[in-house]
């Protein structure tokens, strides 16, 4: 074997490539200066951002439209505190990110250099792993270290930190000897699972014999590839199938079985099915308290199969019956053949199944059409963008009342369409998880759903768009307030509007879209909402702003209150005299 | 996996022996809001790990034990985490203490320190420095016996744990 002396940065980059990384996000600054150098000789496309907050959101809407690990590179110091939002976003949503900050030099660590923070430190808490590299030989291990770790087991974000001296080539702490097959050295990390097949059985007899079943699906299922395997459960045992947030898509919305989304803003049969259930079969799903509501009070009858590829999940929130640690697709698989061996004698649910559809009789989505001359409603436009765009478009939205809407007026129907911020709920995360996703599926139509408040917090990587050449659409459901938030005080507060009003006219979201190289267009009423998105269908060429007018006094329904249990569902007034 | 007696327990903690575990075990605490009654960090018979024996209050307002040692075992530096039980486990604790103590208290005090198995390890003009090897309920005695004299100074080591024979 021959040795090869290299130096650090280029042992970097080369460790990179080596994982078969395509296309990192980033902007360089002092610290991380020499690992940008061999980034002019890599086959990896690094596209400058605007704002390090939006490199690791476009790292997070590429690793979240295309299951590869998404990669950021950022500087030191305000830098790596200003990625910290996209990873501990990354880590509630169980996104793989690689991120990598440079550091100040070894000797100056603990000395309040410039631009020096203690990233490591600050990190530790909203990553699965991270990284301080002390010496330029772990370059190449530690990188695969870090994407095994960010894409095995349960997915995360990684940090590597690294400081300059270990990868400036004119510093002789760089070199090291370059190993192309490092040996990886994680004796505490075994993410795969022996799945306990006494767990299945009694999972599959519960299936079985139980009464008012429901598949409760959470975002496990889609970083599991599993949804062609839940399809086939789902077809095996005739039961219905409730999608949370972050699984839209993992089940197709067209699908006779499917509910829809659960939880706050779940439409009432989803939520209300799961109340009734007398067993919950929640796979890769966590309990959050948006689907909960208060925890005493959730699906009091029912049983839970709990599976799950992190063992910490089990028995968090709610005690299971059945617990199974595992990856869902394989445990799913299992199921199914368990299922294929038995006898096909169902318990009889029909009672069950007309409750339900007598449910989405009474209480399907709805929203009153906009007064002639008044502001657009927001469910309108989004009916029109769902049935004006390829079946095939990926959704990415920010956070408040655009992203419940989006959820529930879209129609999934394929895995990996919806991209948004679950957890950690990030205002200003939609356009740069977009272009993010737009980079990974360059044929594909990516529209970024967006509130005025969330817009204003990210829009800048609209520039990054035009300049990198990444063309996205915005729907900006402008309502000209912090809209959620004004819902709360609508409804909680005796409609005492605190702090929630952005403005009507300032800023103007034409001029500025095309001030940063897109098309803006400015839509008041309903006649013109579906010829401005045919307009926005057809530019292929660069970003398009459609900056649509929304009513701000529209609130989301359904809505459970916070702090009530599911059963305290608010519904529209429209169906308030129906039966429950 | 829950296992107590008394008001403590003991979560034993195999770990890489690498900088930072300690920040990211007992950040997981912190984080809580959980106290950490005792800690002891030392390298195993395999320099490249370390045993951290942590003793808890068993008052863990809100908090689910096993919720922290599923969380701790995720951690990727964590090897090996279990909570020992300690009616099945052999524990001591080390204190060393310096006390007051004139000439004519000596016989005294040494014939009680003998009693419990102590040393003494260095003796001054008015004070004696101490050491004892005990089990922490022992050695909580021995404090506050030892607190008529006045203490000056005292360290213990927190408990340290082997699963018994």
């Amino acid at each position: 074997m021959t040795s090869e002396n290299i130096d650090g940065g280029k042992a970097l980059i080369r460790s990179l490539e080596k994982e078969g990384v395509e296309v990192m996000f980033g902007l360089p600054g002092g610290a991380i200066l020499p690992v940008y150098d061999p980034i002019i000789d890599s086959t990896i496309r690094h596209i400058l951002v605007r704002h390090e907050q939006g490199a690791g959101h476009m790292a997070q809407g590429y690793a979240q439209a295309t299951g590869k690990p998404g990669v950021a590179m950022v500087t030191s110091g305000p830098a790596a505190t200003n990625i910290v939002t996209p990873l501990c976003d990354a880590y509630l949503d169980s996104i793989p990110l690689v991120v990598i900050t440079g550091q100040v030099p070894l000797a100056a660590i603990g000395t309040d250099a410039f631009q020096e923070c203690d990233t490591t430190g600050i990190t530790m808490g909203v990553t699965k792993h991270n990284f301080l590299v002390k010496d330029a030989q772990d370059i190449p291990r530690i990188v695969k270290e870090a994407f095994h770790i960010a894409t095995t087991g349960r997915p995360g974000p990684v940090l590597i930190d690294l400081p300059k001296d270990i990868v400036d080539p004119n510093s002789p702490r760089s070199e090291l000897d370059w190993v192309d097959d490092p040996e990886m050295d994680l004796p505490g990390y075994k993410p795969e699972k022996d799945i306990d097949f006494s767990g299945i059985e009694k999972a599959v007899e519960l299936i079985q014999t139980s009464e008012r079943p429901v598949f409760y699906i959470g975002g496990g299922i889609l970083k599991a590839r599993a949804a062609e395997a839940l399809r086939e459960l789902v077809e095996i045992t005739g039961i219905h199938v409730v999608t949370t947030l972050m699984a839209r898509g993992a089940f197709p919305d067209s699908h006779e079985l499917c509910l829809g989304m659960p939880g706050m803003h779940g439409n009432y049969t989803a939520v209300t099915s799961m109340q009734k259930s007398d067993l919950l079969v929640a796979l890769g799903a966590r309990f959050d308290d948006r689907v909960t509501g208060k925890v005493d009070g959730f699906a009091p009858d029912a049983k839970i199969i709990h599976v799950d590829i992190d063992p910490a999940e089990i028995g968090k929130v709610r005690k299971p019956d059945v617990a199974i640690n595992g990856d869902c697709r394989l445990v799913i698989e299992a199921m199914v053949d368990l299922l294929r061996q038995q006898d096909a004698t169902q318990t009889d649910r029909s009672e069950w199944k007309s409750t339900i559809s007598g449910w989405q009789e009474r209480f399907p989505l709805t929203y009153e059409d906009s007064e002639p001359g008044s502001r657009l409603k927001p469910q309108y436009v989004l009916e029109q963008l769902r049935d004006l765009t390829p079946e095939d478009t990926i959704v990415a939205s920010g956070v408040g009342q655009h992203q419940m809407w989006t959820s529930q007026y879209w129609s999934f129907d394929h895995p990996y369409t919806w991209i948004n911020s679950g957890g950690l709920g990030t205002m200003g995360f939609s356009i740069p998880a977009a272009i993010g996703a737009k980079v990974g599926n360059p044929d594909r139509m990516v529209w970024a759903v967006d509130g005025d408040g969330c817009f204003q917090m990210t829009a800048q990587e609209l520039v990054t768009s035009t300049v990198e050449n990444i063309p996205i659409k915005v729907a900006l459901l402008n309502n000209s307030y912090l809209g959620m938030v004004r819902q709360w005080q609508d409804m909680f507060y005796e409609e005492r509007f605190s702090e929630v009003f952005l403005s009507d006219d300032v800023p103007n979201y034409k001029a500025w879209a095309e001030s940063m190289g897109c098309v803006g267009i400015r839509v008041d009423s309903p006649e013109e909402v579906p010829e401005a998105i045919a307009k926005a269908n057809e530019i292929e060429d660069r970003s398009v702003v459609i900056d649509f007018r929304t009513a701000p006094e529209e609130r989301v329904y359904p809505m459970v209150p916070a702090g009530k249990d599911n059963s305290s569902i608010v519904v529209p007034p429209s169906q308030e005299s129906q039966e429950r | 996996m829950k296992k107590t007696q008394g008001n403590y327990t003991i979560l034993v903690i195999t770990v890489e022996n690498k900088f930072g575990v300690l920040a990211r075990v007992s950040g997981l605490f912190s984080r809580r809001g959980v106290n950490i009654k005792s800690l002891a960090v030392a390298p195993t018979d395999k320099a490249e790990f370390s045993r951290i024996t942590v003793d808890l209050d068993i008052e863990l307002e809100g908090v689910s034990l096993d919720q922290i040692i599923n969380q701790l075992d995720k951690l990727i530096n964590v090897v090996e985490i279990r909570a020992l039980d300690p009616a099945e486990s052999v524990e001591r604790e080390l204190m060393i203490v310096t006390v007051e103590a004139e000439a004519s208290q000596r016989d005294e005090l040494v014939d009680h320190l003998d009693k419990v198995g102590g040393k003494v390890l260095n003796i001054g003009t008015e004070s004696m420095m101490l050491s004892l090897v005990e089990t922490s309920s022992v050695i909580d005695d021995f404090e506050s016996f030892l607190s008529g004299y006045g203490i000056v100074e005292l360290q213990r080591t927190g408990r340290v744990a082997l699963d018994s024979l």
